[in-house]
């Protein structure tokens, strides 16, 4: 798969804190993550993995703390939404729309040039070209996960987000995936990608590890121990 | 994007899904349906006792089955978290309200359009003659009806109790605007039929001051 995409974003938690009611989800978190670079995030569940992808996105304000996205720094908030893209644990699309047609209405709201050939592009590209005029509700988890992918993909985001990506994916399914992971990387995309795959997760080039909001372990990929035990 | 832009964009999204599903459009019309049918029933009025319930009863059965359809429109935004996907487009917040709005607004007046000339015959009041000025009343309470609900069913969407909830929250900011609405009929399905000024103009009015608010509390609105 061929991705051109323009400068990434990077982006930098500083002392990141997040409560909902009396759980505290994300504890004085410190992070920075720079433009083009692939991540995996690991971690129990409850751990703040979601929290953490979902305040990357603008998604979740911060109780305490700041984040700042590297490489945006003269932009509005609306220009740097624009240039995030997310892959969560639900697919955020509308079940009773047509891929092609939950794609134009995605490419529409962000006012995206030639949509339609844009949105024929991207279903080719993630495989589901010949599925385009059926309704997302119709389709399986796989194919779900596939449209996501393509709703993320459709604004050539610089900062890319997946939560769980491999989920109910397939053998080929993960093959593909893959394959997409690291044409975007490839293509200069910074990725930060949550996940209990460990095959996905070779891809990236550094490893997190979160345990009850706190940051546990930072590593370069190469030196980070695969074992289960230590990532779950 | 422009604000028109995006709000059309939802528009058009929100009527697609709803022409498909027929989701909210069956629960007002089988809401309103059983309201006329079983009070006209029941009470077998006389054209002067129609006259005199009549306007209560039309808004009484607008509002709840208003109430009903609106619960839903966020709900439908929470079962693949598209609303999520709306928040992280790069456009104005006030789009998402201002499309769904738009959308409640159009269902709710197809309903009244439908439901108008039912209403005359089973209550055997002739509202030809007023049918023009009736329905813009309708509307401008049905537009602040669809405002002040879509706000309230985006805050409550999450809320446990959303069905309590709703109803509770709406009839006192809403009763400006449902106190003009029956008066306006009333005098309209009098027996000299006429509208008085103040009560449009508190129905403008309030359509007004709502709109504003939610256009300057919408970014807080559609927060997490």
């Amino acid at each position: 798969m061929n991705f051109a995409l323009p400068t990434s974003l990077g982006v930098e938690f500083d002392r990141v804190e997040k409560r909902y009611g009396g759980l505290r989800a994300l504890r004085r978190l410190s992070l920075s993550i720079a433009p083009g670079e692939f991540v995996a995030l690991f971690g129990p569940n409850g751990s703040g993995k979601t929290t953490l992808l979902r305040m990357a996105a603008l998604l979740v304000q911060p109780t305490s703390g700041k984040v700042r996205h590297i490489g945006a720094e003269n932009l509005s908030p609306v220009d740097v939404r624009r240039r995030i893209g997310l892959v969560a644990h639900k697919a955020l699309v509308y079940d009773e729309l047509s891929a092609r047609e939950n794609l134009s209405f995605f490419a529409k709201l962000y006012a995206l040039d030639n949509a339609e050939e844009r949105v024929g592009r991207v279903l080719g590209a993630v495989g589901l070209a010949h599925r385009a005029g059926d309704a997302a509700g119709t389709f399986s988890r796989g194919m779900r996960q596939r449209l996501a992918i393509a709703r993320a993909l459709i604004s050539e985001p610089r900062l890319l987000l997946f939560d769980e990506p491999a989920t109910g994916l397939d053998r080929q399914g993960r093959e593909w995936l893959e394959q997409t992971l690291t044409g975007l990387h490839e293509a200069g995309a910074t990725l930060i990608m949550s996940t209990h795959d460990d095959s996905v997760a070779s891809l990236a080039g550094r490893s997190i590890w979160l345990r009850a909001g706190r940051l546990e372990r930072d590593t370069a990929a190469a030196d980070a121990p695969l074992e289960r035990g230590v990532r779950q | 994007m422009s604000l028109t832009r995006s709000t059309g964009a939802v528009l058009a999204k929100e009527l697609k899904i709803e022409l498909r599903t027929h989701d909210l459009t069956n629960t007002v019309l089988f809401f309103v349906l059983m309201v006329a049918g079983l009070f006209s029933f029941a009470f077998s009025p006389t054209v002067q006792e129609s006259r005199r319930i009549l306007p209560g009863l039309i808004w009484l059965a607008f509002f709840f089955a208003g109430t009903l359809m609106l619960q839903l429109c966020f709900v439908r935004e929470q079962v693949n978290d598209t609303l999520a996907a709306l928040r992280l487009a790069p456009i104005d917040p006030s789009a998402i309200l201002f499309g769904k709005i738009l959308a409640n607004f159009l269902f709710l007046v197809v309903t009244e359009i439908v439901f108008v000339p039912i209403f005359s015959v089973f209550y055997n009041v002739n509202v030809w003659p007023v049918m023009g000025q009736l329905l813009l009343v309708l509307f401008l309470g049905t537009f602040g009806l669809s405002v002040v609900g879509t706000v309230f069913s985006a805050m409550t969407a999450q809320a446990r109790m959303r069905e309590l909830l709703l109803p509770l929250l709406l009839l006192p900011v809403l009763a400006p605007v449902l106190i003009a609405g029956v008066e306006a009929t009333s005098e309209l399905l009098g027996a000299h039929p006429g509208i008085g000024r103040e009560w449009l103009s508190m129905l403008g009015g309030f359509d007004v001051i709502y709109v504003t608010a939610t256009w300057l509390l919408s970014g807080f609105l559609v927060e997490e």
